[in-house]
């Protein structure tokens, strides 16, 4: 077996045990309204890394290119309530465009 | 990679990023290990994403392990409504990505020279525009906007000194605002 098949069998059983870690542990159950407190911060918190990396993001590097002005595009579509769709085709337009000039 | 791992790698690993962290390792010369610790560092993140859908999968364990791997960041997050988790809409949403991962896999693996890098058309900024689209209605509260500033902060401060994937777990951090602010 050689190397690219050992590395896709490997990384991929390990995503399926990291990715259902929380389901099999938790499913189903009510937690204390605490944890659940905190829990719901996750989403808002963990978004806001992902758009943080994919916008500013390079490897190890953070850099301003041409996605800022897609993510800056996005970010007004989304404050006058455009529908996601068109929000995320206008990010990718503008960032388009940019690049091309 | 030839034709066939890469189609493969897609169907048994649902994450792009750490697909492509796999491929450029391998890709760079690095070994197996260097590859999966790579992969495992990225798709880290899954784990606390997977806890805070966590408790909405019912039924027996095979069918929340495998429903789990329907969780992914677009999936997630749309899935994700004001009003609380919908599972059926991440279910949903995870099985096209799926089949248009897969599909659009084999497409790459064919057709890659033909169709050109995904950068000239602006795609790296859609998924960062998707999420915005998908946080928006998180912000509404001074928890969640506390949450979120904290967890691009942390994100961002920590990309130069950590692998790929370590950031985005950290930014979980941010959701410990939620044991001050109630």
């Amino acid at each position: 077996m050689n190397a690219v098949w050992l590395a896709v069998i490997i990384s991929g059983a390990a995503t399926v045990a990291i990715k259902g870690l929380g389901p099999v542990m938790l499913g189903g159950r009510a937690l204390p309204p605490r944890l659940a407190s905190v829990l719901s911060l996750l989403a808002p918190a963990l978004l806001a890394a992902l758009i943080a990396i994919e916008t500013f993001g390079s490897g190890r590097h953070l850099v301003i290119d041409a996605r800022v002005v897609g993510v800056i595009v996005a970010i007004v579509a989304v404050w006058l309530k455009a529908p996601p769709l068109v929000v995320v085709v206008l990010a990718a337009a503008t960032t388009a465009l940019v690049r091309a000039l | 990679m030839g034709t066939t791992a890469p189609i493969l790698a897609s169907v048994v690993t649902f994450a792009g990023s750490a697909q492509f962290a796999v491929a450029s390792v391998l890709g760079a010369g690095g070994g197996v290990a260097a590859a999966v610790g790579a992969a495992v560092f990225l798709n880290s993140r899954y784990g606390p994403i997977g806890v805070s859908v966590a408790t909405e999968f019912d039924g027996p364990v095979w069918r929340r392990l495998l429903a789990a791997q329907l969780v992914v960041d677009e999936s997630w997050a749309i899935g994700n409504l004001e009003e609380g988790w919908d599972v059926r809409r991440v279910i949903g949403a995870g099985l096209v990505l799926y089949a248009a991962w897969v599909l659009g896999t084999a497409l790459g693996v064919f057709f890659g020279r033909v169709l050109g890098s995904p950068e000239r058309l602006g795609l790296d900024a859609a998924f960062p525009a998707m999420f915005v689209a998908l946080v928006a209605p998180q912000l509404t509260s001074a928890s969640g906007r506390k949450a979120a500033a904290i967890g691009a902060a942390v994100a961002l401060a920590l990309v130069p000194f950590t692998p790929p994937g370590v950031p985005v777990i950290a930014a979980a951090v941010g959701c410990l605002v939620g044991l001050r602010s109630r």
